[in-house]
């Protein structure tokens, strides 16, 4: 599998605050453990879904599994930021909501890494790395590859 | 379909000084417009037997929430017989609980208020003062799916709506000054607006950065004050001595999960869902609102909002503006007359009812925009919102 190189692949980012996640969502954060990125599927209806839960909030399904995706995904929207919220952020960077590959609508926010922020954009294909948070949990970053897609 | 809302009224309106860094405390201020008014109701401290407000107590965002319910409760020696504080119905949400409060008899004469102190709360370090300390601990709530990943802002989130909109329908930055421009100019003519100096699109171009596409005149201004209103049972609107505000109808839904990173279409958002619901409550039509008050923590909200509220076709609300003339005091649909949050202050929604009854009453002064019979106020944005019609009886 390519994408398991991609666990190497450190993020230019300062540290990132550590999400305290609920039990039904630690797989999502620990997934970078071995560079593959797991979202959250019902196995009755079949359609993923974000944020995890214990329940298919479309049909109500207990049913619901962790599984490995592509890590490839859109850029959906993006946001470049100026303002040092907290210290360290003195650089300009790109937040971004991506989608994944795996199902129109599958989307979360993230930061774009490793790209220059002058090259965001709609439609900017991404693939997932990997920032450590401690404890065992990860941040799942974007960098640019490839095209552009509209 | 009932409706309520159509049993309560505003009967009386006040509002504290707003400004930055007020030296007096969030108490003061909630005691200065709860107060105010009560006198603008005519009506005595014990003649009020409910309290609702919006966020309530509990929070630990610096000076977001204002005194709880209890502690106001306490300092104005209320005796209730309803009372109710809380964050998830929206900025609207004291508002509405307490028309259905006095609407089905829980209590005839609800004080609402809302109260912050981000001004003061802020200090000198800005927003970056107000989030440290963040970094010791790990994230919980919502923001455990924005922080880590360095969006930690409602100016980012919202900016993501924002930047989906302009490439969809090709919004522009000129579109969002057109709104900070058209708020400043209103705010000149109100004594307690926080900035009151009118400021062009060329300075609006020039102003930094914060995350695109806005800039500093893109955000609102944190601000220290307090309103709050005298909500009552319609039997008693003419026992006041000024005219009661009627209430044509409520819009308070949620039709989406509300999250602010799952919005199906990021070209619209919760307001969408509060508009919808206040159309289907009311007779009106958008062509009846002789003028608008809308959210406007971010200069790209009001467009969200004239979009959801149908009085321009989705992705048409930059071309609506006509460069800020159908909005300003002398258009044909004025928009924040009082100056918004972002030139009058970010008293998260309440303000704009406010001034919204400022209007109804005439009592605008040099702002004063026509002889207004029907206001829409649209409040919130991202995953929250609310919309009230509000009428002259």
């Amino acid at each position: 599998m390519t994408i398991d190189k991609h666990a190497e692949v450190h993020a230019s980012v300062g540290p990132l605050l550590r999400p305290a996640p609920t039990p039904d969502e630690e797989e999502f954060w620990r997934s970078g453990a071995d560079g593959r990125l797991r979202m959250q599927r019902c196995q009755s209806c079949r359609r993923w879904q974000h944020p995890p839960n214990p329940v298919c909030f479309r049909c109500l399904s207990r049913d619901v599994t962790f599984a490995p995706v592509s890590g490839d995904g859109t850029v959906y929207s993006f946001t470049v930021n100026h303002q040092p919220w907290l210290p360290h952020l003195r650089d300009p960077y790109a937040v971004i909501v991506v989608e994944l590959d795996e199902q129109p609508g599958l989307r979360f926010v993230s930061r774009l890494v490793n790209t220059d922020v002058a090259d965001v954009r709609i439609g900017l294909r991404v693939r997932v790395v990997f920032e450590p948070l401690g404890e065992g949990l990860f941040a799942p970053l974007f960098t640019a590859v490839g095209e552009c897609q509209t | 379909m009932t409706r309520p809302e159509r049993q309560a009224v505003i009967r009386g309106f006040g509002s504290s000084r707003v400004g930055r860094r007020l030296p007096v405390s969030e108490m003061a201020l909630t005691a200065d417009a709860c107060l105010a008014a009560l006198a603008d109701a005519g009506l005595q401290r014990d003649e009020i037997d409910g309290l609702a407000t919006f966020p309530g107590g509990g929070f630990d965002t610096p000076g977001l929430a204002g005194p709880g319910a209890d502690e106001v409760h306490a300092a104005l020696g209320l005796q209730t017989n309803w009372k109710y504080g809380g964050p998830e119905g929206g900025q609207l949400g004291g508002f509405f609980s307490a028309c259905l409060a006095a609407a089905t008899g829980l209590a005839r004469h609800v004080l609402v208020y809302r109260t912050v102190s981000e001004a003061s709360a802020q200090g000198a370090a800005g927003r970056a003062g107000a989030l440290a300390g963040a970094a010791d601990a790990a994230v919980s709530g919502f923001r455990r799916w924005l922080a880590p990943f360095d969006a930690h802002s409602p100016a980012n989130w919202i900016a993501l709506y924002a930047q989906r909109h302009m490439h969809e329908f090709g919004t522009t930055r000129e579109h969002l000054g057109t709104i900070a421009v058209n708020n400043r100019r209103n705010a000149a003519g109100n004594p307690n607006a926080v900035y009151r100096t009118p400021i062009t699109l060329e300075d609006y171009f020039d102003a930094r950065m914060i995350t695109t596409p806005f800039g500093m005149l893109d955000c609102d201004v944190p601000c220290d004050g307090s309103v709050a209103f005298v909500v009552s049972h319609i039997d008693t609107a003419d026992d006041g001595p000024h005219p009661a505000i009627g209430v044509e109808s409520i819009g308070w839904a949620m039709r989406h999960r509300p999250l602010w990173d799952q919005w199906a279409d990021m070209t619209e958002m919760a307001a969408w869902d509060a508009a919808a619901h206040l159309w289907e409550r009311s007779d009106l039509r958008p062509e009846d609102v002789d003028q608008v008050q809308l959210y406007d923590g971010f200069s790209f909200l009001p467009l969200v909002w004239l979009e959801a509220l149908r009085f321009c076709g989705k992705g048409e609300a930059g071309r609506f503006l006509e460069s800020g003339k159908r909005v300003a005091l002398d258009g044909t649909l004025p928009l924040n007359t009082g100056g918004g949050q972002l030139s009058a202050g970010r008293l998260h929604g309440c303000g704009l009812l406010y001034e919204a009854c400022v209007q109804l009453r005439d009592q605008g002064g040099d702002r004063q925009a026509g002889r207004p019979d029907t206001v829409a106020v649209g409040v919130g944005g991202g995953p929250t919102a609310g919309a009230a019609l509000l009428v002259r009886r």
